[in-house]
């Protein structure tokens, strides 16, 4: 088991590698000066050419790499050209409430889709059964920044339950905040929940199909005893997977739900430094996500092989 | 004294009939065999004891066991009776046993389920069970996964769990039908062994009439879903009233009649092959470990011949297969056709028509969506240009298998396994090749097919002047169809020579273990009855 954690960690630190390189040079290529565009369409050369200087980008371009690299692994993300604020300081402002909010949509969505899978797949056919496969269409189906609305209205405006949006910081507390995010949350977790339940009923079908299931019915056990025994962690495997992708889609792609609850999260963040070319906070913020991504996948990793035997040996 | 009574059990599935009127007693520590070929109702009969049906089945009849009528029981009694009082065990070893649990948590299940122990000493009484079976606790602890197990390992693993409460009966479907000869004799053994120590009562469900012989007390024939003819085994083995039970019996010692004529060209030449796999490492930096499939294997194949390929799974046959086909490439020696031309992936396509293949699963070697004609027309694509007489060839590749033009327009789905196969044999004709390389090509058939197909691959053979590599883990259907054969063992060939010579005077202690452990009817059963009567 440690030697699998100690492999996958191996070829995870060279795809790190690898997209840190590609997330530079990509954007490095992309013409337009910063310095320039910084200052505006009015500047004196002088002054762009020591403002190039003050910024670095007059050094060679693997010179840049290695400082960009260097200052990350201890930290320093670098300046913002716009905010003239370090990046770190922004990121982890922006984290404060993208990594808290996306937590709560994943445990919502996994609290909501397994009981409801686990429960359509055991009475498959059953007018329950459709119900569930119509409902989880249906959340798919609705664009959730629409949900996002609807709940505000319900919730916010007619029942006044939750604020309407904003954020209004963890030095305020704890369960203030969590009550802030509450419809978000709720409104990213319903697309996700509705999927995860469908991937979680056909895995357990599948599974249901299974000869060890006949041999475990052999055995005495009975329906309900069987799924819960020896279907449910057969069925994990491809579940944990999406898990895996929900957690990455929705760190950096709740901006539409960021939006409708003005929330200062990282979506929002990438939006407005794209749209301002502060290209060094668009190389520290998607090259944290790429991390994000990838520390993501080693932990399902992980979980695959606590969840089954076989792959531990595997490289 | 009967352990069980079923009478007249009848079981519809959707309304189709599956069996009927199926009446008869299991006495008290005995071995009842229930044989048939597939499709008879066998299983089906099995899974309605145990009350597991599919959905959509319709049963009537009684199954009394004392004096409860198991058909009347409600779910919930069920589930305490089986794997209590009745264990079962399946075909498949390699997929019964739940891939995520340890082998001592699976068997130790069965006790804790049914209350009879904590979870502590559950595993006490699962080591034991594992020892009885004979899994040491030195190799096979209790922490052990069942992908860590070969298949006989893990069906030793699943009687262990179907035998952990002692049950009165134990049901074992097909138990040694996915298993290796030798493998199968101690199976055998072990179940016979239980029978006789816990007085245990054993139905045991088979296609094959020699396991039965061996091993069985009672037996029924089935057929149809109906049982045709029961009786001791010894008796029925000898009057074999019915006449369904004959010609079963008849099939099952089918010998094609055969009058090759060997010719010296020499169509395929092995010389020293050999080849090897890498294993996954131990350790990040040690040694790559190697395993040594096929190690300098060397025979030659003439024109007309019959060679045979016999060895059990695991000991490189399929590898040597492989290459010989020009699938794979070999890392040491020549592979030549015609003697000649080298034999490797790269190898030319008109040459690839020479050489043709006919593999054993009848079900999954066909594209569904396809059109005979075309599944069978498919080796043209090894020729410079589609011959312009393709129509007819195709016409006569399947009236040579027995087939008509008429089914040329038909899809895959339409036909039987038996149909399946020859199918899969006119596609191996269509280019008029000099080498067919039968790969288990009758394996999966039923007893009474097998013989058809064999009595067909005999006369095409003689037709035209054919060469075949008949690879089978059958001894029987080896000696019937071959002229010479090899024994494979651990990549060797460890004996080859004329089939009859090999058979009744085998000189490796492998080949003498192989024959030792393949099961036959006692000799003395068939006197009395000549060829001629049974056929």
């Amino acid at each position: 088991m440690l030697r699998f954690a100690l492999q996958r960690l191996v070829s995870l630190t060279i795809s790190l590698i690898v997209a840190s390189m590609v997330i530079f040079f990509v954007i490095e290529v992309i013409p337009g000066d910063p310095a320039a565009y910084m200052l505006g369409m009015n500047a004196q050369p002088e002054t762009i050419a020591a403002l190039r200087r003050d910024l670095g980008l007059d050094q060679a371009l693997f010179t840049r790499y290695l400082g960009w690299i260097g200052g990350m692994l201890t930290g320093d993300f670098g300046t913002s050209y716009t905010y003239r604020v370090p990046v770190s300081e922004l990121v982890l402002a922006r984290m404060g409430v993208s990594l808290p909010l996306t937590v709560y949509a994943l445990v919502l969505s996994t609290l909501i889709a397994f009981p409801v899978g686990l429960i359509a797949a055991a009475r498959r056919g059953s007018g329950l059964d459709a119900g569930i496969m119509g409902a989880t269409q249906l959340g798919i189906a609705v664009p959730n920044f629409w949900f996002a609305m609807l709940l505000v209205l319900f919730f916010s405006i007619t029942l006044q339950w939750f604020s309407a949006g904003g954020f209004p910081g963890w030095d305020r507390g704890f369960w203030v905040n969590i009550k802030a995010l509450t419809l978000p949350a709720v409104a990213l977790a319903l697309p996700q929940a509705s999927i995860l339940a469908r991937v979680m009923r056909s895995a357990v079908i599948e599974t249901l199909g299974q000869d060890y299931i006949r041999t475990a019915r052999a055995k005495g056990l009975s329906a309900r005893q069987t799924v819960v025994r020896h279907a449910l962690r057969n069925a994990l495997i491809p579940v944990l997977t999406i898990i895996g992708l929900q957690f990455s889609f929705l760190l950096a792609g709740g901006i539409i739900i960021e939006n409708v609850f003005f929330l200062p999260g990282l979506g929002r963040l990438i939006f407005q430094a794209i749209t301002q070319r502060d290209l060094i906070v668009v190389e520290s913020v998607v090259m944290l996500l790429v991390f994000a991504v990838i520390l993501v996948t080693f932990l399902v990793d992980l979980a695959y092989a606590a969840a089954d035997p076989r792959l531990r040996r595997r490289a | 004294m009967s352990l069980i009574r079923v009478e007249n059990l009848s079981l519809d599935i959707h309304g189709t009939p599956i069996l009927r009127d199926v009446s008869f007693e299991i006495p008290q520590g005995k071995v009842f065999g229930l044989v048939g070929e597939s499709g008879s109702g066998k299983s089906m009969t099995s899974l309605a004891l145990m009350k597991l049906l599919p959905e959509g089945g319709d049963r009537s009849g009684r199954a009394v066991m004392d004096g409860r009528d198991l058909f009347a029981l409600d779910e919930d009694t069920m589930c305490g009776i089986r794997g209590n009082e009745i264990g079962m065990i399946f075909q498949e070893p390699m997929t019964a046993l739940n891939p995520v649990q340890t082998i001592g948590d699976q068997v130790a299940e069965a006790l804790i389920i049914h209350g009879a122990a904590t979870r502590r000493e559950a595993l006490t009484l699962a080591r034991e069970k594992l020892d009885r079976v004979g899994l040491d606790g030195a190799r096979f602890p209790l922490d052990r996964y069942p992908h860590e197990l070969s298949g006989g390992q893990r069906q030793r693993v699943c009687i262990a769990m179907a035998v952990a409460l002692r049950p009165r009966l134990l049901i074992a479907d097909e138990p040694t039908t996915a298993l290796d000869v030798t493998t199968q004799a101690q199976i055998l053994d072990l179940l016979r062994g239980l029978v006789d120590e816990e007085g245990m009562s054993l139905l045991l469900i088979t296609h094959d009439l020699a396991v039965v012989a061996g091993v069985a007390d009672h037996v029924a024939v089935m057929q149809h879903g109906r049982i045709v003819e029961q009786g001791t085994t010894e008796a029925l083995f000898r009057t074999r009233a019915h006449d369904y039970t004959q010609r079963l019996f008849a099939a099952s010692a089918h010998r094609p009649e055969r009058e090759p004529t060997v010719e010296d060209e020499v169509l395929l030449e092995v010389d020293s092959v050999r080849r090897s796999y890498a294993l996954p490492r131990r350790s990040l930096f040690g040694p790559t470990p190697v395993l040594e499939a096929v190690r300098g294997v060397s025979f030659t194949l003439r024109r007309g011949e019959s060679l045979g390929l016999v060895g059990e799974s695991g000991c490189g046959k399929s590898t040597l297969t492989r290459a010989i086909l020009g699938l794979e490439k070999v890392q040491g020696g020549s592979i030549r056709l015609y003697g000649r031309e080298p034999i490797s992936p790269t190898m030319p396509n008109p040459l690839r028509a020479g050489l043709q293949v006919v593999f054993q699963d009848p079900y999954g070697s066909f594209n569904p969506r396809w059109k005979v004609s075309r599944l069978v027309s498919e080796p043209f694509h090894l020729m410079p240009q589609t011959p312009a007489d393709a129509r007819d060839r195709i016409n006569e590749a399947l009236t040579e298998v027995g087939l008509t033009p008429a089914d040329a327009d038909k899809y895959i789905h339409e036909f039987s396994g038996g149909q399946r196969q020859r199918i899969a044999i006119a596609r191996a004709l269509i280019n008029r090749p000099d080498l067919i390389v039968l790969d288990e090509a009758v394996s999966a058939l039923d007893v009474r097919v097998r013989a058809q197909i064999l009595d067909l691959l005999a006369r095409l053979q003689e037709s035209h002047q054919l060469g075949y590599l008949f690879i089978s883990h059958d001894l029987h259907v080896v000696r019937a169809i071959t002229d010479r054969v090899m024994v494979m063992k651990s990549g060797e060939i460890v004996e080859a020579g004329e089939t009859e010579t090999v058979f009744a005077n085998p000189q490796h202690p492998y080949t003498r273990e192989l024959i030792a452990a393949t099961p036959v009817i006692p000799a003395d059963w068939t006197e009395g009855k000549t060829h001629e009567t049974l056929v």
